[in-house]
């Protein structure tokens, strides 16, 4: 029986392992997304019963892991704004995986989403009975626009490969996409924006819920605007850490130094800004937000364990500390520091995430209140996970198949070059 | 002449002094709004009680502990906000009787009500409704049960309210400045009135305007229409979150 081989599909002078070695490396995550599946599935068939959430704690893992995934593929839209619209051109070679970035991180959380609401089948009716005065509703033309801007960027990289690019038609058709490609970055660049914004605006609207409640401009929160801030600062940073995780794993150079310090100044420059109007929300907040409305300032950190650390680690550990170690040119040149403080970066956006949404709902708000707690379920465990591997299955088999990396076959044939040229001179 | 239609404003207000906390409000709420038996796995953070008694007491040790019972229900509020964060306008404030309405039939099951609700007022329908056989001959024909995976609350026993208009059509009146709620009418100390908060001649109008009544979170601007009445300070304190003279759970 003929074994079957993939050679034939790699993009041409890109070396990847064996078919074998690379099914051998996918089967955990492709277990684990099964597992995943089937825990949406129960949540579909059998309802929310199947999770720990309550009416208490109506939201939990998976608003967060929403809000998470949608910050750090942030990094999807502004590369495409800095590079077809500002003219960074040094970012073409990370602009094809921070699509896919972008692409694996929205549909996961769309995925999250539609197992999170008890109809999904009910999700039209935000299309047909728009409520204008909801940040929810906003939330849901934007990703859906954003999803479909997604969707046709990812179509030029697919046709990128090698046996896709054999039928005429398709190269027509990529070469007149390639046309759209900036006015499509453009259009991405609005619905992300206004995503990222009405995503933070979900609870700084909450005048119910004085932890989350902020005053802001005009019908937006001030949590709008920093949401929006604090994604694109991230957002480089997370495609600066998935390019360097993909060089480690494929052992391979993928793109030029020079643009990994590119992505760091950007994230460090936009961090500081966002640390400063955070820190100066906070205390607007503290001082008079949360007063007017009934709180004594600090009386949200009388909750063990969310003391008040937590919002040093949020704004000094993983805000001011990342930011000014991204900022410094000499900081940034060593690879340890620099990747360090991306991650540090993430981790700051998580927190924020966790914070905005966790925190405020194990808060007590009527004076008879208890603090709650809430640990999730291994269905919704299950879920996260699904969408964990189905980004990390979507990732590593267009990695393999596709032209992710431009600078890639450069980088990687010097060597090949040497030999060419003595075998040419003797 | 046919009588011309009233906007009315009802509201309610409760007297924590003769509420006892025997549940009797509870029992009929859920009887009246067909809510189904819970499922053995419900906890009281799952189960369906549009009306809630939370018992509170004043802190303090011994024989000088007080205790006092408070029941929740939908706020109604006036500036309700529920209603502008629902994504399909399954929520709405009717100005024709100030009533804050939940259409299960278009509700998404998304639950950003229920965050944004700081009464906690709202309640999901975690499991599908079930009756044990036999039970279904008491459901209420003049309320629909709801599916699993829709929010619901108090919508102030709107068809007792539909059932009180057609009365007041048919006998030439306008719309009824009151009428009884399943809670209401169930309150054995009579703690509970139902009124129009404008009338001034309803008794609920009267109470609300007495002294030693007060809304709960008040200072939130959400402007409810279920006031609360004691002649004990440390009831009244639980007005505010911060309240100097703080109960407890």
């Amino acid at each position: 029986m003929p074994s079957f081989n993939d050679r034939n599909l790699i993009p041409r002078g890109l070396e990847r392992c064996s078919l074998q070695g690379f099914a051998l490396r996918l089967a955990p995550w492709l277990l684990l997304f099964a597992f995943g599946a089937y825990c949406i599935y129960l949540c579909l068939r059998f309802g929310l019963n199947q999770t720990n959430m309550d009416n208490r704690f109506a939201f939990g893992l998976w608003i967060f892991l929403d809000l998470t995934v949608i910050a750090l593929g942030a990094g999807a839209f502004f590369t495409g704004f800095l590079l077809y619209l500002m003219k960074w051109k040094a970012l073409k070679s990370v602009i094809n995986s921070a699509v896919i970035i972008g692409f694996v991180c929205y549909s996961g959380a769309m995925v999250a989403l539609a197992v999170d609401v008890g109809q999904p089948l009910r999700a039209w009716f935000t299309f047909w009975h728009p409520n204008v005065h909801s940040m929810l509703t906003e939330v849901s033309f934007c990703i859906t626009c954003y999803l479909t801007v997604l969707a046709v960027e990812y179509i030029p990289i697919l046709l990128k490969n090698r046996k896709l690019k054999q039928i005429p038609s398709f190269l027509v058709f990529e070469f007149e996409l390639h046309k759209v490609i900036p006015v499509l970055a453009a259009v991405g660049t609005l619905l992300s924006f206004f995503h990222q914004g009405s995503l933070g605006g979900l609870y700084g609207v909450l005048r119910g819920r004085p932890f989350a409640y902020r005053e802001g401009f005009a019908i937006w929160p001030s949590t709008f605007f920093l949401f929006i801030l604090s994604a694109i600062a991230v957002g480089p940073s997370f495609i600066l850490l998935t390019t360097k995780l993909a060089e480690k794993l494929s052992r391979k150079p993928l793109v030029r130094g020079g643009v990994y310090q590119m992505l760091g100044k950007t994230s460090g420059v936009l961090l500081t800004v966002y640390v400063a109007l955070k820190s100066v929300d906070t205390l607007i907040w503290l001082n008079k937000t949360s007063q007017a409305a009934g709180f004594t300032p600090f009386e949200f950190y009388t909750f063990k364990p969310f003391g008040t650390w937590i919002l040093f680690a949020e704004i000094v550990l993983l805000g001011l500390v990342p930011a000014l170690l991204l900022l410094s040119s000499r900081m940034r040149a060593r690879p340890a520091v620099l990747t360090g403080a991306a991650i540090l970066a993430c981790c700051g956006v998580a927190l924020n995430r966790f914070v905005l949404t966790i925190q405020t709902l194990a808060l007590p708000t009527l004076p008879f209140d208890e603090f709650l707690s809430y640990f999730p379920s291994w269905q919704e465990f299950g879920v996260f996970a699904a969408v964990l591997a189905y980004g990390v299955l979507v990732y590593a088999v267009s990695f393999r198949y596709l032209p992710l990396f431009p600078d890639e076959k450069q980088l990687t044939a010097p060597v090949e070059t040497e030999e060419l040229e003595y075998v040419s001179r003797s | 002449m046919a009588a011309t239609k009233k906007h009315r404003r009802y509201g309610m207000v409760v007297d924590i002094d003769l509420c006892t906390g025997c549940g009797a409000c509870m029992v009929a709420c859920a009887a009246e709004n067909n809510v189904a038996p819970a499922p053995e796995r419900a906890t009281d953070r799952t189960g369906i009680t549009p009306m809630r008694v939370y018992p509170v007491h004043n802190g303090a040790p011994g024989d000088r502990r007080q205790t006092a019972f408070l029941p929740l229900m939908c706020m109604h509020c006036s500036e309700p906000p529920c209603e502008s964060v629902c994504p399909q306008q399954a929520v709405e404030l009717d100005e024709a009787t100030g009533i804050v309405t939940q259409m299960p039939q278009r509700c998404l099951g998304c639950r950003y009500c229920m965050t944004a609700c700081p009464y906690h007022a709202r309640y999901f329908n975690w499991w599908d409704p079930q009756w044990p056989v036999g039970m279904e001959a008491t459901l209420n024909p003049t309320v629909a049960p709801r599916s699993r995976g829709v929010v619901e609350k108090c919508n102030l026993c709107a068809s007792r309210l539909h059932a009180a208009e057609d009365q007041a059509t048919a006998e030439g009146q306008p719309m009824p400045a009151t009428y009884v709620s399943a809670c209401v009418e169930a309150c054995p100390t009579g703690a509970m009135v139902l009124g129009d908060l404008d009338d001034p001649d309803t008794e609920a109008h009267k109470l609300a305007k007495a002294e030693g009544t007060f809304q709960l979170l008040a200072k939130l601007g959400t402007r409810p229409k279920v006031y609360y009445h004691s002649s004990r300070p440390w009831v009244r304190s639980l007005s505010e979150r911060n309240a100097k003279e703080q109960a407890h759970a």
